[in-house]
C-alpha cells in the first residue's frame, strides 16, 4: 500500500457531495466523499442498490454536477472547466463500459467502436477499431449491428470502444448486471486482461462483493457515505 | 475535425441502418408532391397564357392611332422576339351595288404569331375547314361570312375595296384577334398590307389601328413591355392578353392564385410531416447523443455534425423529391395533354429551385432547433435513462420552423395579401388548436375512468403522451384543414366559373333593333321555337358635361383609356329592376314610381373619368342634352357575357330620345341557318356572333378546372405523408408499450382496441380543428383573395371529422401492425 503515495494520484475528490431537492425535501444521496485513486490501480466501489454507487460514478466522470466539493482528473480540477471542455477531458483520458452497453443502434460494431476515434479525429480509426475488436473475439463480427450480437457481445463491443482511445482511467458500470453469471465471468475476465495490457486504471462501480474482490482495493459506500 | 466527413459518415450510417426511413420518405414525398405542383401549375400557367394569347393573335401588342416607329420592331427583334404588324381600319367593300361596312385588316408575313386562321373551303355538300398557312397574296382578299353573305358573294368574285378590285380567294370562319367589342363586331376582311397604299383609304385623319404583333419568350416578352413602356407616346398603348379580355384576365389571375395555392397547402402538409418526422428522430437520437458526449464530443462538435448532416440530407432527399416530381408531373401532363387539347410547355426550372429550397428551410426549421438541444442532452443519460429533454425545449424548437415557413408562405404566394392571410390563418390555427387540444384531451382524460376498457386505454395513452398528442393534433389537423381549404375553394371557383358562363350562355347579340322591329323579331324568334330573350332599351350619347362643366377628350389626355371613353358613345339604358350581373356597391337604385333624373354607372368607368355618387352627368343624345344625376355606383360581372350598360336610368327619362334595342341569346350551333335567315329578314340588324369567343373561354375553363382538380390529388397525396410521419412518430413508444402490455398478459386484440380508440380520439381531434379552421380560412381566402360567393357548406364539419377520424384510425392500424406483431421479448431485449 505504501507504494501508492509515492505514485501520482490519477483521480482524487474532495468533500465531494451531491444533494437533490426532492418537493420540499432535501435529499443528500453522496456526502463528504474523500477518495483517491492511483495510475495503475484497480478500484471497486461497492454498495447495496441506491448506495449512491452511479451517481459517483457520474461525478468522477463530470458527467453531473456535484453540490459541493472537486474532482481532480489527471491533475485538473474537472469542474472549474464548462461542459464541453470535460467532455473534451473525457474524450482524452477516460474510457466507459456501461451496464447497458449504450452501443448506438444505427451504428455496426466496428462504427461504434470507431466513433470515439472519428471524434477525437484519430487518422486510424478503422485499423485500430479492427484490432481491438479482434483482441475482444469478435473479428466474425465487424459488421453486425449490436441487435444482432448477444448481450454478452455487446458488451465486448462496448469494452472495444471504451479502450479504443487508449484511455488513462477506465470507468465501468455494472459491467456485467445485464448479462447471465457464465458471460458476466468472460466478460470481467476480458476486462481486466485489456487493463492490464493497456495499463489503465480501472474503477468499478458494482454490487457484486466477488466481482469487487479482483480488485485491488474495494471503497464501499452506504447511505452516501464511504465506509471503509 | 473534418465535420462534415463525419457527418456523412453518421448520415450513411443512419441511412443503411433505416433511422431515416421516415424523415426522408416525408421529406421526398413532401418535395416531390409540391415540385410537381409547382412544375405543373408552371406549365399549365404557361399553357394557359400561350393558349389565351391566341385570342390576341400575339403575346403583346403595340396599338397606335399613328404609323409606329421603327425602332419597336427593332428593339423586338434585337431581343429575339418574333414581329409582325398589321393595320385595322373600317372602310366600304362593294360588289356592284352592294356595300357593307367592313372591318378590314392588312396583314404582313408572319401574321399570325399565336394561334391560326382557319379557312373554310366549300364544295357543294361539304366544308372544310383548313388551317391557314400564309397570308392573302397580293391582289387577293379574305372576308367572312358576314361579307360573303351580305354581297352575295363567291369565290373568285372581284370587290371594290378603295381605289382597286380585289379578288375573294377565301372564306376566313376563325382567326385570333377576333375581339368581343360592339364597334369591331361588323364584317371582316383581310388583305396583304402590300395593296394597303395603292387602296388610297389610308388619309390624314381615317380611323386607323396601327399594331406591331410581337410573340416569343415570356422573359424576353416581359423585357420588351418593361422597356417599350416608358417609349409610349399618348397615342400608343401596350396590350397583353390580360389588358385586352377581362374576362380571360380574371379566370387566370383566379387560377394562377388557386394553383399558388394548392402549391401553398403542399407546403404546409411538408412542415407537418417534417415536423413529426423529426421529432421520432430526435427522440431516437437521445442515447447517441448522451452515448457521444461522453466520449467526448463537444456542445459545438455535435452542433456542426448534425448541421452538415442535415444539410447534406436536406439536398439529398429535396433533390430525389424534385426528380420525382419532375417525373409525376410529365406523367400528369401527358395523361392530360390526352384530355385536353393542348401542347403543355416545358417547364421552367423555378420549381425545382423552390421544392430544393422549401425542402431544406423546412428541414432545417424544424430540424435543427429540437437537434440544437440534442446538444445539451445531459452526458448523465449515458447511467440514467430517465433524464431526457424538457418538452418546453423541443415546443420553443418549433417556433424557427413556423417563422421559415411563414416567409416560405409569403414567397410561395407571390402575393403578399395572399400569403399573409394564409400566415396569419396558420399561426392563429396553431395556436388555438394547441390550446384547445390541450385542454380537450385534459378534460377527456377527466372521463377515462367512466369509459370502458378499450377507451379508458386509449385516453390513459393519449393523457400520457400529451405533449406529443397535442403535437399529431395539430400537426394532422392543419395538414387536413390545408386539404379542406382547397377543397371548398376549388368547387366553389369551377362552379362560379360554370355558372357564369354556363353551356347556353349567350352566344350571339343583336345589335340595332328599331322599335317597330320588336314585334316582328318576336314573331320570328316563335317561328323557330326560341324562347323571346329579353330586349334592352339602348340609346347612345357622348358624354359633355360633368357638374355643369364641358368635358372634352383633352381634359384626359394623362389617360388613354379615360380618353377612348370620352371619345366614344356611351350606351345608355332604362330599368326598374337591376338585372342579375349587377350589383350596387354605392348608393341606392332607385324605386320603381321614381321620376327624378337620377343614373346608376358603372362603377370602374366611373372611376375612369374620375366622377363619384352625386355628380351630373350630362350627355348629347342627337344633338339634345340629357342630365341625370348618379345616385348609384354598381359592379358589374362583364363575363357573363350578357347584354349590360355603363349608365342605366329609370324609365321615362329616355322615351323622347332616339332609341334602337339590343338583345342576346343562345343559339345551339345546329341552328345556325336561323340566323342566315334572320340576317336576310332584319337587313338593318347587327348580328354579332360571340360564339368563337365563348367556346374559347368556356374551353380554358374547362381546362383550368381540369388543372386544378389534378393538382388537387396531388396534395392529397403529399397529405399521407403527414399521415404516416405522425403515425410513425411514435411508432417506438408503441412498441415499447406493446411489449411491456404483452409480457403482462394483454392480449394482442386488447391492445389493439385500446391504440384504436386512440387514433379514433386523435383523428377526431384533428378532424374537428381541421373542419373549424377550414371553415374561416375558406370564407376569408374565398370572399377577400378569390372574390368568390362564398358558401358556406355546414357537411365539411361532418366530413372533415369522419375523414380524421377513418384516416387516422386506419392508418394508425395499419402503422402499428408490426408494432403488434413484434415478439416481446425481442423488444424488451433491444431497448435494454
Amino acid at each position: 500500500m505504501s507504494d501508492n503515495f509515492v505514485k501520482q494520484p490519477i483521480l482524487w475528490t474532495k468533500a465531494l457531495t451531491k444533494q437533490v431537492n426532492t418537493g420540499d425535501k432535501q435529499l443528500t444521496i453522496l456526502q463528504d466523499i474523500d477518495l483517491q485513486v492511483n495510475a495503475g490501480e484497480a478500484v471497486a466501489i461497492i454498495g447495496a442498490s441506491g448506495s449512491g454507487k452511479s451517481t459517483l460514478l457520474g461525478l468522477l466522470a463530470g458527467l453531473d454536477l456535484p453540490t459541493s466539493g472537486k474532482v481532480h482528473l489527471d491533475a485538473i480540477d474537472i469542474f472549474t472547466l464548462d461542459e464541453d471542455n470535460r467532455a473534451a477531458l473525457r474524450g482524452k483520458i477516460l474510457g466507459f463500459v456501461f451496464q447497458s452497453f449504450q452501443l448506438l443502434p444505427a451504428l455496426t460494431a466496428i462504427e461504434n467502436v470507431m466513433l470515439p476515434l472519428e471524434l477525437s479525429a484519430a487518422s486510424n480509426a478503422e485499423a485500430t477499431a479492427r484490432r481491438l475488436l479482434e483482441r475482444v473475439g469478435l473479428s466474425m463480427r465487424l459488421h453486425h449491428y449490436p441487435k444482432q450480437l448477444s448481450g454478452g457481445e455487446q458488451q465486448r463491443v462496448a469494452i472495444a470502444r471504451a479502450f479504443a482511445t487508449d484511455p488513462k482511467l477506465l470507468l465501468a458500470d455494472e459491467p456485467t448486471g445485464n448479462l447471465d453469471s457464465a458471460t458476466g465471468i468472460q466478460i470481467i475476465e476480458l476486462m481486466f486482461e485489456l487493463n492490464r495490457e493497456h495499463g489503465t486504471t480501472l474503477v468499478l462501480v458494482t454490487h457484486d462483493e466477488a466481482l469487487s474482490r479482483r480488485c485491488s482495493r474495494q471503497i464501499r459506500l452506504a447511505d452516501g457515505k464511504l465506509v471503509q | 475535425m473534418n465535420h462534415f466527413k463525419l457527418s456523412f459518415r453518421m448520415l450513411c450510417r443512419d441511412w443503411r441502418a433505416g433511422e431515416l426511413n421516415v424523415l426522408v420518405l416525408a421529406l421526398v414525398i413532401a418535395v416531390s408532391g409540391m415540385a410537381t405542383v409547382g412544375f405543373f401549375a408552371d406549365r399549365v400557367e404557361l399553357a394557359l397564357s400561350r393558349e389565351s394569347n391566341q385570342l390576341l393573335g400575339a403575346d403583346l401588342l403595340v396599338i397606335s392611332s399613328k404609323p409606329l416607329p421603327e425602332f419597336y420592331a427593332d428593339e423586338a427583334n434585337r431581343l429575339g422576339l418574333s414581329v409582325s404588324s398589321l393595320i385595322k381600319f373600317p372602310s366600304m367593300i362593294s360588289n356592284g351595288e352592294n356595300n357593307l361596312l367592313t372591318e378590314i385588316k392588312a396583314i404582313t408575313e408572319g401574321y399570325p404569331l399565336r394561334g391560326r386562321v382557319h379557312l373554310a373551303s366549300r364544295s357543294s355538300e361539304t366544308t372544310e375547314i383548313q388551317v391557314a398557312g400564309r397570308i392573302p397574296q397580293p391582289g387577293a382578299i379574305w372576308v367572312d361570312e358576314k361579307v360573303m353573305t351580305r354581297l352575295d358573294l363567291k369565290g373568285g368574285d372581284a370587290v371594290d375595296v378603295g381605289d382597286i378590285q380585289l379578288t375573294v380567294t377565301e372564306l376566313v370562319v376563325r382567326e385570333p384577334d377576333h375581339s368581343v367589342g360592339f364597334i369591331n363586331m361588323g364584317a371582316r376582311a383581310m388583305i396583304n398590307a402590300a395593296d394597303l397604299p395603292d387602296t388610297g383609304l389610308i388619309q390624314e385623319g381615317s380611323r386607323v389601328s396601327y399594331q406591331l404583333l410581337v410573340a416569343g419568350e415570356i422573359k424576353a416578352v416581359q423585357q420588351f413591355r418593361d422597356w417599350a413602356k416608358p417609349q409610349l407616346t399618348k397615342a400608343q398603348r401596350i396590350e397583353g392578353i390580360r389588358d385586352a379580355r377581362p374576362e380571360i384576365k380574371a379566370a387566370l389571375e383566379r387560377s394562377e392564385k388557386f394553383l399558388s395555392l394548392a402549391a401553398l397547402a403542399s407546403v404546409v402538409l411538408a412542415a407537418a410531416a417534417i415536423a413529426l418526422a423529426v421529432r421520432r428522430f430526435t427522440q431516437r437520437h437521445l442515447d447517441g447523443c448522451a452515448v457521444m458526449r461522453s466520449l467526448g464530443a463537444s456542445q459545438k462538435q455535435l452542433f456542426y455534425l448534425y448541421l452538415y448532416y442535415f444539410i447534406i440530407l436536406g439536398v439529398f432527399a429535396s433533390s430525389i423529391g424534385c426528380l420525382i416530381g419532375f417525373a409525376a408531373q410529365e406523367i400528369l401532363t401527358h395523361w392530360l395533354t390526352g384530355i385536353v387539347d393542348t401542347e403543355l410547355p416545358w417547364p421552367n426550372w423555378l420549381p425545382a429551385l423552390q421544392g430544393l429550397l422549401v425542402g431544406l428551410v423546412l428541414l432545417l426549421g424544424f430540424a435543427l432547433p429540437p437537434v440544437l438541444n440534442l446538444r445539451s442532452v445531459p452526458a448523465l443519460r449515458v447511467l440514467r435513462r430517465d433524464i431526457g429533454l424538457s418538452n418546453a425545449h423541443s415546443i420553443a424548437g418549433y417556433l424557427l420552423g413556423l417563422v421559415a415557413l411563414s416567409l416560405l408562405f409569403i414567397w410561395k404566394a407571390q402575393d403578399l395579401k395572399l400569403g399573409l392571410y394564409i400566415v396569419i390563418g396558420f399561426v392563429s390555427a396553431i395556436a388555438i388548436f394547441g390550446c384547445l387540444g390541450w385542454l380537450l384531451i385534459r378534460v377527456l382524460s377527466s372521463f377515462r375512468h367512466q369509459a370502458g376498457g378499450a377507451w379508458r386505454y386509449g385516453l390513459a395513452s393519449i393523457s400520457r403522451r400529451a405533449v406529443s398528442s397535442v403535437l399529431q393534433a395539430v400537426a394532422l389537423g392543419l395538414g387536413l384543414m390545408a386539404l379542406l381549404v382547397l377543397t371548398l375553394i376549388q368547387d366553389d371557383l369551377i362552379d362560379d366559373w360554370h355558372t357564369s358562363l354556363p353551356p347556353d350562355a349567350p352566344n350571339h347579340f343583336l345589335v340595332n333593333i328599331q322599335p317597330d322591329q320588336l314585334q316582328p323579331l318576336e314573331e320570328f324568334f316563335q317561328q323557330y321555337g326560341i324562347e323571346h330573350p329579353p330586349v334592352f332599351p339602348m340609346v347612345r350619347g357622348r358624354l359633355i358635361k360633368i357638374n355643369g362643366k364641358d368635358v372634352s377628350p383633352e381634359d384626359y389626355a394623362d389617360d388613354p383609356h379615360a380618353e377612348r371613353h370620352i371619345r366614344r358613345e356611351f350606351n345608355l339604358s332604362w330599368a326598374n329592376q337591376q338585372t342579375l350581373d349587377n350589383q350596387v356597391v354605392q348608393g341606392k337604385w332607385w324605386s320603381a314610381d321614381s321620376s327624378e333624373a337620377v343614373m346608376s354607372i358603372e362603377a370602374g368607368i366611373a372611376k375612369t373619368i374620375g366622377v363619384k355618387l352625386g355628380d351630373e352627368l350630362t350627355y348629347d343624345i342627337a344633338g339634345s342634352p340629357f342630365s341625370a344625376k348618379i345616385t348609384s355606383m354598381r359592379k358589374v360581372d362583364w363575363d357573363s357575357f350578357r347584354v349590360n350598360f355603363f349608365v342605366v336610368v329609370p324609365p321615362g327619362l329616355l322615351d323622347n330620345y332616339p332609341v334602337s334595342y339590343i338583345t342576346s341569346f343562345y343559339v345551339p350551333p345546329a341552328e345556325i341557318a336561323m340566323m342566315h335567315e334572320l340576317v336576310r329578314t332584319f337587313p338593318n340588324i347587327l348580328v354579332v356572333d360571340v360564339a368563337i369567343v365563348i367556346n374559347q373561354v368556356q374551353q380554358m375553363i374547362h381546362q383550368v378546372s381540369q388543372a386544378i382538380e389534378f393538382v388537387f390529388v396531388f396534395t392529397v397525396l403529399a397529405g399521407f405523408s403527414v399521415l404516416y410521419a405522425a403515425i410513425a412518430s411514435t411508432q417506438d413508444e408503441r412498441i415499447y408499450e406493446a411489449a411491456i402490455f404483452r409480457a403482462l398478459g394483454a392480449r394482442r386484440e386488447q391492445l389493439s382496441r385500446a391504440w384504436a380508440a386512440e387514433f379514433a380520439i386523435l383523428g377526431g381531434l384533428a378532424g374537428l380543428f381541421a373542419s373549424a379552421g377550414a371553415s374561416v380560412l375558406g370564407y376569408v381566402i374565398g370572399k377577400h383573395v378569390l372574390h368568390l360567393d362564398y358558401t358556406f357548406n355546414p357537411w365539411i364539419w361532418l366530413v372533415g371529422t369522419s375523414i380524421g377520424v377513418i384516416g387516422v384510425l386506419v392508418a394508425g392500424i395499419l402503422g402499428t401492425r408490426s408494432a403488434l406483431s413484434s415478439p416481446p421479448l425481442l423488444t424488451l431485449r433491444k431497448i435494454g
